[in-house]
């Protein structure tokens, strides 16, 4: 590699503009260039080290590319079967019931083979938080169809493109759990974008503090890519994501807690 | 405090042993022949006294999982179900093997395959003793005989459970589940306030963060832990092994039988004593790990082993196992929730003597 020269004289406190999260490990992350589950990642490192809380939070990783997250994040984890992590999720805020809890899922995982612990702990009004990463693919499998993958699309499992007419029409279980008495704060959101990630920080950071409430499940959804999975460079699934994507997904909260509906940051 | 008499099914009993016992979580799904257990613990809603907890979850495939994410806290947390609802559990339960987290797994046995009847049956010994789920591992497995043993076993499971970081399950059937008798209670012990140093409690600055998982892609890596879990295996079985012996020091005839079928064999061997015959009982209280040790030592003063169990014979690969073939080993069972009477065991002893 060639080196870049004279780059130390740039690294000054003035021109420092971006820092890693003292929770996030050193470990280097096996995801694709351009996947959202890194820079989504971050976002929780940053909140759970700025609210201070990383010695009364567990997190519970999926089966999915995210795996692995316990191994990037310096809190205390619990890997949880395909699908299983809000049951898990559930007793662990049920014993412990001062932790912050959260679980951290992709489509297949959430929406698929989780579709019952998603909908029963959200039915509950489990006070944990469920972050759901929705790129409408298997990623980790190597690009089959979601639940969530859209008509038409491609997948390995879906050459032709998915067929609604014998597949199915993508599944939006936000929406459905949006309508449950149980779920306190629903919104969906992206982080494809230096404004998404913003938004995405601040509702991610709302989501932490309304636990301490104990008034019910709080879900973020944040549609996400896979380049790899796509088959698209890490820029074109982006367009391609707010083209086809968003329309299926719009962005925005589905549910806000009573009291909070006139603050509500407008999200488009 | 002293112990308490009361005149209980072995439902229930599992359930007051569980509160007593100072267990921290329970979550199950409806099944019968169980129901009551779960029906017992939300009607006295521990959650008031010991601060128990107690939850109806929406399938076996849930209730597992939340056994381990409560096991994963450290907790004291178990389930119970019947065969059917243990099959779907058995996913959370490798996973739980596989994390080495302690828990207590109750199965009252009813018969299948399938839906299969809902009367008392042993036909899950392989599911239960040689795996269930897949991979390489072992549960701990007790067999309760009576509802005392019902109620004793929580304790001793959760002993063995923490003991060993190892999933316990308690393999009763139908009949020891539903029948009524006496059964002192321990008097109640306080919920414990240890956390194991492994548990995920929130990573505090003294110690590095704690990850439960089964996970290991790297094969070399996932091997050194199968070898740990078979060394843990062989402590178990080398420690941990519980019979009853009942007139074995002059028997001829062994019958080796668990749970109902032991109370059974118990009054068949009386009866065949009474007709001149030596027969023995061998009651393994611990199906994994298997008296293996005992029985082959026993097989030195034997004529023949007779293995009686509610199922198509299983528990009697083991009996073969453990006595290698040193004297012939037969088996009787019924099936299908149906239990054999002592004195079916006798006839067919008898036709085994008479047959070689
Ligand atoms: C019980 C079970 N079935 C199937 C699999 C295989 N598998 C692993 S990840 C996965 C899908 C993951 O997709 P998703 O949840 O959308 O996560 P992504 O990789 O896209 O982030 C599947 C089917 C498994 N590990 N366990
Ligand atoms: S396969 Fe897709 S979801 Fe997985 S890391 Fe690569 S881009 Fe991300
Ligand atoms: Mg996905």
């Amino acid at each position: 590699m060639k080196e870049i020269t004279g780059i130390k004289e740039y690294i000054k406190p003035e021109n420092l503009v971006y820092r890693k999260s003292s929770l996030l490990t050193d470990d280097i992350m096996h995801y694709c260039p351009g996947c959202g589950h890194s820079t989504t990642h971050r976002i929780l490192a940053e909140i759970i080290e700025e609210e201070g809380i990383q010695q009364d939070t567990i997190g519970i990783s999926p089966v999915g590319c995210s795996v692995f997250l316990y191994n990037y994040i310096d809190i205390d984890w619990q890997e949880a079967a395909h699908g299983r992590a809000p049951a898990i999720a559930t007793a662990i805020k049920r014993l412990l019931p001062d932790k912050f809890v959260f679980t951290y899922q992709g489509d297949g995982d959430l929406a698929a083979i989780g579709t019952a612990e998603t909908i029963h702990s959200c039915n509950r009004g489990e006070n944990i938080l469920i972050i759901f990463i929705n790129n409408g693919i298997y990623g980790m499998t190597g690009g089959q169809m979601a639940p969530t993958t859209l008509p038409g699309m491609k997948s390995s499992t879906s050459p032709y493109g998915r067929d609604v007419a014998t597949m199915g029409n993508p599944l939006k279980i936000t929406d459905i759990v949006a309508t449950l008495p149980g779920t306190f704060y629903v919104t969906r959101q992206s982080v494809h974008t230096p404004a998404n990630v913003r938004r995405t920080k601040r509702v991610m950071r709302k989501a932490f503090q309304y636990q301490k409430l104990n008034r019910g499940t709080c879900f973020i959804e944040i549609v996400s890519n896979c380049p790899s999975g796509w088959k698209m460079t890490p820029v074109q699934a982006n367009k391609w994501m707010e083209e086809n994507m968003f329309p299926w997904y719009p962005l925005g909260d589905l549910k806000v807690p009573e009291e909070q509906q006139d603050q509500q940051p407008k999200t488009e | 405090m002293e112990r308490e008499l009361r005149l209980m099914k072995g439902n229930e009993a599992v359930a007051e042993a569980a509160i007593r016992a100072g267990v921290d979580g329970y979550f199950g799904y409806p099944i019968t022949p169980q129901s009551e257990i779960i029906e017992y613990l939300m009607e006295a809603d521990p959650a008031k006294t010991t601060g128990m907890v107690v939850v109806q979850a929406e399938s076996e495939v849930a209730a597992i999982n939340m056994v381990y994410g409560g096991a994963g806290c450290g907790k004291k947390v178990m389930t119970t179900s019947s065969s059917p609802g243990i099959s779907l559990k058995q996913e959370g339960i490798t996973y739980i093997a596989g994390a080495e987290l302690p828990c207590v797994i109750v199965n009252v046995v009813r018969g299948g395959p399938g839906l299969g009847t809902i009367q008392p049956a042993q036909s899950d010994y392989f599911q239960a003793v040689k795996g269930g789920g897949h991979g390489d591992y072992h549960l701990i497995v007790l067999a309760p005989a009576s509802v005392q043993e019902m109620a004793d076993f929580v304790g001793l499971g959760f002993d063995l459970a923490f003991k060993y970081r190892n999933p316990v399950m308690i393999l009763s059937d139908g009949a020891i589940g539903q029948m009524m008798e006496k059964v002192w209670l321990d008097p109640p012990r306080e919920r414990s306030k240890e956390i194991p140093e492994w548990a995920t409690t929130g990573k505090t600055a003294d110690r590095k963060r704690n990850i439960i998982t089964s996970l290991e892609l790297d094969p070399f890596r996932q091997e050194v832990f199968n070898r740990k879990l078979v060394e843990k295996y062989d402590a178990i079985r080398e420690n941990e092994v519980r019979f009853e012996e009942y007139l074995c020091e002059d028997a001829e005839y062994l019958l080796v039988a668990y749970g109902t079928s032991a109370r059974v064999c118990q009054k068949a061997v009386q009866l065949a004593r009474e007709q001149g015959i030596k027969a023995g009982l061998l009651r393994p209280i611990t199906l994994f790990p298997f008296p293996t040790k005992r029985i082959s030592e026993l097989a030195g003063q034997l004529k023949m082993a007779l293995a009686v169990e509610m199922s198509a014979g299983q528990m009697v690969e083991d009996v073969q196992l453990s006595i290698n073939g040193k004297i012939p080993v037969h088996y009787y069972g019924r099936m299908g929730g149906m239990v054999p009477t002592p004195d079916e065991v006798v006839e067919n002893l008898k036709e085994r003597i008479i047959g070689g």
